[in-house]
């Protein structure tokens, strides 16, 4: 009778030569699947508004979904390279002894930190809310732009 | 009476898995409502951030009532991404209404990022009463 050895494992004599190969696959399988749902699963810091932070050669962009916001509800304010979302979200009281048959919006107070990378030109940021989405603009400061540097051929 | 106010959650956005395949490019979402009803009228209040009225879409047929948001992303091209916590796609939801709606008379208003449908109870479905003569 011959005893396939695969490993010093006592007690390993005779199993399913690939079972520990399938196993590891399975997982790595869960755990791309994972990864790939999207930065969206990965990221969340877990603290409203969720918001989205992205760079050009200029600026830094900072979007947020906040629908039904009004600016005067919200504020917002830059200290050295963090800036500060909060503000408080309302929903309207309805007239007339309104009967809720779903009630999936929230409202209440929010306050978040979102720190930036690089320095920023804190005297030109400009932010606007339109359509219940939050665009902040922060313009980067000059150190912090790239700056092409040229080769010279020998 | 004090009223505290509570702290928001954020919600991550609930994905559109419909059987019936987008015509659009995108994702989908399902946008978060608030349904409630008076003697008058049937109300939904919709968020869809990032809709504007030109992409709104509100289709009536056979007693379902679709709601499609085209949402443009606002990222322009030389834009890289540093991280992103939410993902923008278009917003869509559809309901079942009963015969108690005047289909005739339905009301949409689209204001930052929040839809607004008020469905006005037909004739017959509004609460009338009814006195009773004693004899």
């Amino acid at each position: 009778m011959i005893v396939r050895r695969l490993s010093s494992w006592p007690g390993l004599e005779w199993r399913n030569p690939f079972g520990e190969l399938e196993r590891i696959r399975r997982e790595m399988d869960q755990l791309a699947r994972g990864l790939s749902r999207g930065a969206a699963s990965a990221g969340t810091a877990g603290v409203f508004p969720l918001t989205n932070l992205s760079e050009d050669a200029d600026n830094f962009y900072l979007r947020a979904e906040l629908p039904g916001m009004k600016s005067e509800d919200l504020d917002i304010s830059v200290t050295g390279e963090s800036i500060t979302l909060s503000g408080e979200r309302r929903i309207p009281e309805e007239e007339g002894n309104a009967t809720y048959h779903r009630r999936e919006r929230d409202a209440g107070r929010f306050s978040r930190i979102v720190n930036l990378p690089d320095k920023i030109d804190s005297g030109k940021i400009e932010a606007e809310m339109k359509n219940g989405i939050l665009s902040v603009i922060l313009p980067k400061a000059e150190e912090s732009k790239p700056r092409q540097i040229s080769v010279k051929s020998a | 009476m004090e009223k505290t106010t509570k702290a928001l959650q954020p919600k991550e956005k609930a994905e559109v898995t419909t059987p019936a395949e987008q015509t659009r490019p995108g994702r989908a979402f399902t946008p978060a409502v608030d349904i409630f009803e008076t003697d008058k009228a049937l109300t939904i209040v919709a968020d869809m951030p990032g809709v504007k009225s030109e992409d709104l879409d509100i289709d009536l047929h056979d007693n379902i009532l679709s709601l499609k948001g085209d949402v443009t992303p606002p990222e322009t091209e030389g834009e890289w991404d540093l991280y992103r916590e939410y993902e923008t796609g278009h917003y869509i939801r559809e309901f079942t209404l009963g015969r108690l709606i005047d289909q005739s008379k339905i009301e949409a208003e689209l204001k930052d990022g929040v839809l607004r449908l008020t469905l006005p109870k037909a004739e017959e479905a509004t609460p009338r009463k009814i006195t009773v003569k004693s004899a």
